[in-house]
């Protein structure tokens, strides 16, 4: 950005690092890629980790007696070290799943199959990603416990009131997005999770948004559970982490059963592996692990800190941008403190859908549909919407990019 | 901006804008409604057959600007083919759509101009989505009459 003055974070030289953003793609010109709430860019470095592990010491993990396979399970394992220093979490309760839709999965299916009745409730709100709703829903239906949504205010925000007077004797889970997929929201975490504890119930915070974004200690957000996803966070696809109450994770009966979960196994039965191990079952994505362990160093290089501050001034800029397009809605907050750089739309008589083909024909690279909030959607009244969303990466062009192409798409629909 | 002005053709845009054959029918022969779960678009189509030929063809719905020209495009096409006819043409503008067959454009009118969708895959779907509806009318009329109800 511009203005950079009060923090490190210099975005254009950043990009350097990004081989997708700087070499261009077959026919095309320069990329605006504004979709990262979808998935991050990834840098050449965590690219040459992943394919290091492959070249230099490719094995399989924790049973090998041979070097090779002894270094990836340090390789492995130091991935996990990273993550779980990242958010501040102990290692032993950091769990490797696929992504974090995984995460919360296991969760419903380890804690919530076994343990809800009918009758008890879990709380999401209506800003959840389907991720957060879905599989709280799934186990309900077998339970016979509800799922109730939490409703949004006009703004965009938590409706806190309603949060208070629908936490009660019943509620046996409270799961909430830190940072919304769609609105860019920034829930107050902390309190909810407080005001779950006080009544007795269990907290799911889905970091998947935040995590990447912003400095998350999950100490100091307390949840019993907290899910996020590699490949948002400049990591591969395919590796997601629970970060859980280590307690609670030693209490739980496993999710998947299988190789390396175990501790004996008889023709009776079987017994289990210490935690992380007991819910990770299979082979685990090993070079996945260690490319997002090259990521957390990335990020941690560059400082949450800063990252943080970059996205707060890019959401400025790109509210600022966005007032310039005429007939164009903004969903959300206004006030940069309270959201981050992920921003829904919809443009006076144009599509979303028609948004994102026609800006795509200009280089810029948005999201249109649902975000995987239908609930939000019909909450907000609209089919969909279009999202640009922004990382650490993002710089001033792409805003200006996005802006002219939004006014020259309304030209182009005959909606002005 | 070549690709685009391929997939935007002038006459879609023209449809999208004013929409032909739109809203319900009241007393319809048969109603059906189909969304895309992509990006939520809706589509109502109601068709009202009089001996064994589409009388009159509506949709309605909210959509992008190819779901709906297509649906406006697909009124003006249908009607007043009989029910065989109305299911060969959208057999044929499915096939256009994946690129299977070459347009014809003296059976699908207008339509002709959605061929450039054939080269967008997201967008094939919202391109069919009232087309189809179309299929699920017939079949239901069909089934209805079958069983006298």
């Amino acid at each position: 950005m511009g203005n950079s003055a009060q923090h490190t974070l210099h975005a254009r030289a950043l990009r350097a690092e990004f081989p997708i953003l700087v070499s261009p793609r077959a026919g095309g010109g320069a990329v605006h890629y504004l979709d990262s709430a979808a998935t991050s860019q990834k840098p050449q470095r965590v690219l040459d980790a992943m394919d290091a592990y492959y070249r230099e010491t490719n094995a399989n993990v924790h049973r090998g007696v041979y070097e090779m396979a002894a270094e990836a399970t340090e390789r492995l394992e130091a991935g996990r070290d990273a993550v779980a220093r990242l958010v501040n979490h102990p290692r032993e309760a950091t769990v490797f799943t696929k992504n974090a839709t995984e995460a919360i999965n296991l969760v419903a299916w380890a804690w919530g199959a076994r343990e809800l009745r009918e009758g008890d409730e879990v709380l999401v709100t209506m800003m959840e990603h389907h991720s957060n709703t879905v599989p709280w829903q799934i186990v309900a239906s077998m339970t016979g416990a509800q799922v109730r949504f939490c409703p949004v205010t006009p703004g965009g925000e938590i409706d806190m009131d309603a949060m208070r007077s629908m936490i009660g004797g019943r509620t046996r889970m409270v799961a909430v997005v830190h940072v919304s997929n769609t609105l860019g929201t920034i829930n107050p975490v902390e309190d909810i999770v407080a005001m779950a504890h006080e009544a007795g119930a269990l907290t799911m915070v889905d970091a998947t948004q935040s995590v990447p974004h912003m400095p998350v200690n999950a100490a100091a957000i307390g949840s019993d559970f907290l899910a996020f996803t590699g490949h948002k966070m400049c990591g591969p696809t395919g590796i997601g982490v629970l970060a859980a109450s280590p307690a609670r994770l030693g209490a739980m009966e496993p999710f998947l059963g299988g190789g390396e979960m175990i501790s004996d196994v008889t023709t009776e039965g079987a017994t289990w592996n210490d935690i992380p191990w007991k819910f990770e079952a299979g082979t685990p994505p090993i070079a996945e692990a260690v490319g997002l362990g090259e990521a957390v160093r990335f990020l941690e290089e560059i400082g949450m800190e800063n990252i943080r501050a970059h996205e707060k001034e890019v959401a400025v800029r790109m509210l600022e941008a966005l007032d310039e397009v005429p007939g164009l809605t903004v969903y959300g907050p206004r006030d940069a403190e309270r959201r981050g750089a992920s921003m829904s739309f919809s443009l006076d008589g144009v599509h979303p859908h028609d948004i994102g083909q026609f800006l795509d024909s200009k280089g810029v690279c948005v999201r249109a549909g649902h975000h995987c909030t239908k609930p939000l959607m019909r909450h907000l009244g609209v089919q969909s919407t279009a999202r640009a969303s922004a990382y650490l990466y993002t710089t001033d062009d792409d805003i200006i990019a996005l802006r002219d192409a939004l006014i020259a798409c309304r030209e182009w629909f005959g909606a002005a | 901006m070549g690709g685009l002005d391929d997939l935007y053709q002038q006459l879609i845009l023209d449809h999208y804008r004013n929409r032909r054959g739109r809203g319900r029918i009241e007393g319809a022969s048969a109603s059906v409604h189909e969304h895309n779960p992509v990006c939520g678009d809706e589509c109502y189509l109601d068709i009202l057959v009089e001996d064994g030929r589409i009388a009159e063809i509506r949709a309605d719905g909210d959509g992008c600007s190819i779901s709906q020209a297509a649906a406006s495009m697909l009124t003006e096409v249908a009607a007043g083919k009989d029910l065989d006819e109305a299911l060969m043409l959208v057999e044929h503008f499915r096939l256009v759509m994946h690129g299977e067959a070459q347009p014809d454009e003296d059976l699908l009118g207008d339509a002709v101009a959605l061929e450039g969708v054939a080269k967008y895959p997201v967008r094939v779907k919202c391109a069919l989505l009232s087309w189809l509806a179309l299929r699920e009318c017939i079949a239901d009329y069909r089934e209805t009459v079958a069983t006298g109800g």
